[in-house]
């Protein structure tokens, strides 16, 4: 395992102790949160704890992703 | 004149797409809320579609209709989800990113189950056992030699057989949650609040160990 494949073992199975939401909780709110971003709002400050849960939930984040994606390029058609 | 309409017409602000008023119509009856439903059905496949095809490296066996019929599939289920739920839009974001998140979550989880369909998930308890001669190869130092028996240690004596399980098959196995879910007859956010305080506890863990700070 490299450095830096340890490091992120590591990260996964510690996580932080950041406060963050549950997968619920970042559904819940995750449209608002990208429709943030996108207008360069800080929706870090404005919908605190998804950032956490991104970080700790791989399936949430890619769904952040792909809701991003899909809007920015809606945006540019 | 006509009375107050208390489940108004809102068709003819659908002309002005910013506005984004059409999704009024799902609550209405008849011929405008069929509508309306159609309308949402085109708006989640267009998400839906476009997610499988994102995942489409993860399902190389499947065919261009196979993938299509998924998105369908996945689009079928958002407009049930959506429906079902129409009272949690807040207006908070567009109506059309509401609805996106829907078809992204149905489709995502659907290429991730069948990307897996076939496949073991290992949940034997002594399989996390690996982990620290995994990570000790030559360039790793005796610092995280160390970090990483505290870890082992933790996994060992301070989990529960459930938290050991989920943290090892989602973090070491790299079985997505969703699968981890279906195979044990949980949901995402059950085995996702498994996880959480499974890493809470092996921090607890690793701090009593001396490492404060890991990473």
């Amino acid at each position: 395992m490299s450095g830096r494949g340890l490091d992120q073992a590591v990260r996964g199975l510690l996580g932080s102790d950041e406060p963050e939401l549950d997968c619920d909780g970042c559904f819940a709110v995750l449209d608002r949160y990208v429709e943030l971003e996108l207008a360069g709002a800080p929706a870090d400050d404005l919908v605190p704890g998804l950032r956490a849960h991104f970080a700790g939930c791989p399936a949430c984040a890619e769904e952040h992703e792909s809701l991003r994606a899909l809007l920015e390029l809606e945006s540019v058609a | 004149m006509a009375g107050p309409d208390t489940n108004p017409d809102v068709s003819v602000l659908a002309a002005a797409p910013a506005l984004e008023e059409w999704h009024l119509d799902l609550r209405a009856q008849g011929a405008r809320r069929e509508a309306a439903v159609g309308r949402l059905h085109a708006l989640l496949l267009r998400a839906a579609r476009f997610e499988v095809f994102r995942r489409r490296s993860s399902l190389p066996e499947l065919s261009a209709a196979e993938l299509d019929e998924l998105a369908q599939d996945a689009a079928g289920d958002a407009a049930v989800s959506v429906l079902r739920r129409l009272d949690d839009f807040r207006g908070e974001s567009s109506f059309r990113t509401w609805a996106y998140k829907f078809a992204l979550l149905e489709a995502a989880v659907k290429v991730r189950r069948r990307a897996w369909r076939g496949r073991e998930v290992t949940l034997e308890p002594d399989r996390w056992a690996s982990l620290p001669h995994n990570g000790a190869g030559p360039e790793t130092g005796a610092e995280d030699a160390a970090l990483l028996a505290a870890i082992r240690e933790g996994i060992e004596t301070a989990l529960t057989p459930r938290q050991r399980q989920v943290l090892v098959a989602v973090v070491l196995r790299g079985v997505p949650i969703d699968v981890l879910a279906e195979r044990l007859g949980s949901n995402r956010n059950a085995l996702y609040k498994v996880l959480h305080d499974a890493r809470r506890r092996l921090r607890a863990h690793v701090a009593a160990a001396g490492y404060a700070e890991t990473r």
